[in-house]
């Protein structure tokens, strides 16, 4: 257990050096990155403010909220890409990585955990420019903070987890491509992240409740914007608990499958 | 008029060399396919809760998102790739290549790599601009038609333009990865008219990323929006912005000191 305490703290700390190390290119990224919550941010709030003030149970200050809020979920739930699969395959890392006497997962979880972690710190001054620009409406709770903080590591979890698992169909076929197209665009409509679910038809928030997605995207941010009850908000969390074991299930499944499946190529 | 000549045989051999892997058509097809389909679920829950974004109905709003495809289809095909093999050159040294050839540097370094299948895109922007002008129900004469070519020329132009500045800065800062995640990101606030943003974005997306000229001003020229004067500050814009170019790009130019020497 402290083997593993002791992995973690290291990787975290390289996973914090890589993100200061390429700060330029960070903000690069996360630039980019925003403009996507800002674009469903300006079209909904000006969708409310014309429907005097509210839409789907949102005000304009609501949405902007949630968008902002948004930002932050966003930061801290990317995770290895499944594209890169196809790298560790091809150029023979995965060989290395599975010499290593721990679960390869572990490598990814701690670095990237890293990197999340100043990424938030980067992200910081460009939350203040969203704020000072949209004026969102918000006053959380602290008990609202507290779970928010616990809803967005388990968000990064369940996406780990997710996103792990599809870039193991690297193992059958090499065009993981279409297949992660598909996974991002259900994500994209049925986890809050392109509008929140309540505005959806009514189909559509069934079923979302049947699926991980919005448990990594409108959960966290609706803790956070006072959208959620006290009963609610530790329903959600053990929610995300139960996708995070089921999640920890399925990829044993499939990881043993993997390993069976697995010859290393060129060496 | 030998410029043409060059571009168009890097376009036949790039096309060529595209054409061996014929999966990846179908591939571009369905990601295009689910990109538009997103577009529309966008447009269904913003028209399910509203009549009109700021004055745009939804024929005029479908017109910019096929806008909007069209020209992401000619970035990705042409624009795009070699902005991002420039940088890529430029950072190992083997620019040296491109210097050594009989041709004009800048010319060559933007018409070397085509990206055949990316233009799917062009193809499904134009079917769904089809689509929005038949559903306009309003009259269309030629006018219209020609000045939204015009004005689609101009948006190319500007865009390409613009990355050429940003990748000429590779001569200085040799590290410009993302800059890519930058453009599609902020590119992306051209799914909807520049006109519902805050001002200070909106000068934003027009003057230092020239989405508004990409997508919102040919828009505008189709849904007849667009006033004489929009359009001769924009060709006037474009061919200021070409001279910068290529001021600049000599300039950095004299700072490349190549990986052989």
């Amino acid at each position: 257990m402290t083997a593993y305490f002791d992995v973690y703290r290291q990787l975290m700390k390289i996973g914090v050096m890589a993100e200061i190390q390429y700060r330029v290119s960070t903000y690069f990224y996360m630039i980019g990155m925003i403009t996507e919550p800002v674009i469903y941010l300006v079209v909904w709030s000006t969708i409310a403010r014309s429907h005097g003030g509210s839409v789907g149970g949102y005000t304009a200050g609501q949405f902007v909220a949630y968008y902002i809020v948004w930002t932050l979920v966003r930061n801290v739930n990317i995770v290895f890409t499944p594209y890169g699969w196809e790298d560790r395959i091809r150029t023979g890392q995965f060989s290395a990585m599975l010499l290593r006497p721990m679960h390869p997962i572990h490598w990814d979880l701690a670095f990237f955990a890293g990197t999340r972690i100043m990424s938030v710190i980067m992200w910081l001054p460009l939350a203040a420019i969203l704020v000072i620009a949209f004026r969102p409406t918000i006053s959380p709770t602290w008990t609202q903070v507290l779970v928010f903080f616990f809803a967005i590591w388990g968000a990064y979890l369940i996406r780990s987890f997710n996103q792990w698992m599809l870039g193991l169909v690297t193992f059958w076929t090499t065009r993981v491509g279409a297949v992660f197209q598909l996974y991002i665009t259900a994500e994209t409509l049925l986890s809050g992240r392109l509008v929140p679910l309540s505005l959806m038809p009514h189909w559509v928030q069934v079923l979302a409740d049947f699926l991980p997605f919005q448990w990594t995207f409108q959960f966290p941010i609706l803790a956070l914007i006072g959208k959620l009850t006290t009963r609610q908000l530790f329903l959600g969390l053990a929610a995300q608990l139960g996708w995070i074991l089921g999640g920890i299930f399925l990829l044993q499944l499939v990881w043993a499958a993997c390993l069976r499946k697995y010859s290393a190529v060129g060496n | 008029m030998h410029e043409i000549r060059l571009a168009w045989l890097f376009f036949r051999v790039g096309a060529m060399n595209e054409l061996q892997y014929r999966v990846n058509f179908f591939l571009q097809l369905f990601q295009s396919v689910l990109a538009i389909g997103t577009g529309l679920v966008s447009l269904w829950l913003i028209f399910s809760h509203t009549s009109s974004l700021h004055g745009w109905n939804p024929a005029q709003l479908l017109i910019v998102m096929g806008v909007f495809t069209l020209m992401g289809g000619v970035i990705q095909t042409t624009i795009q790739p070699n902005m991002t093999q420039l940088i890529e050159d430029v950072q190992q040294g083997t620019f040296d290549y491109v210097l050594t050839k009989p041709a004009d540097a800048q010319v060559l370094a933007s018409i070397r790599r085509v990206e055949i299948w990316q233009s799917v895109d062009v193809l499904t922007g134009v079917i769904i601009v089809l689509i929005g002008v038949l559903r306009l129900q309003s009259q269309f004469g030629i006018g219209r038609a020609v000045t939204f070519l015009l004005m689609l020329v101009v948006g190319a132009l500007l865009i390409y333009c613009f990355w050429m500045i940003l990748t000429t800065l590779a001569f200085w800062v040799t590290s410009m990865w993302h800059l890519v995640e930058l453009f599609a990101g902020v590119y992306n606030a051209g799914r909807y008219p520049v006109g519902i943003y805050p001002g200070w974005l909106r000068y934003g997306l027009t003057v230092v990323v020239p989405v508004a000229f990409a997508v919102t001003v040919p828009s505008e020229a189709l849904t007849g929006r667009l006033d004489t004067k929009t359009v001769l500050g924009a060709v006037a814009l474009s061919l200021i912005l070409v001279t910068i170019t290529r001021v600049f790009w000599s300039f950095g130019l004299r700072r490349y000191s190549g990986a052989s020497a």
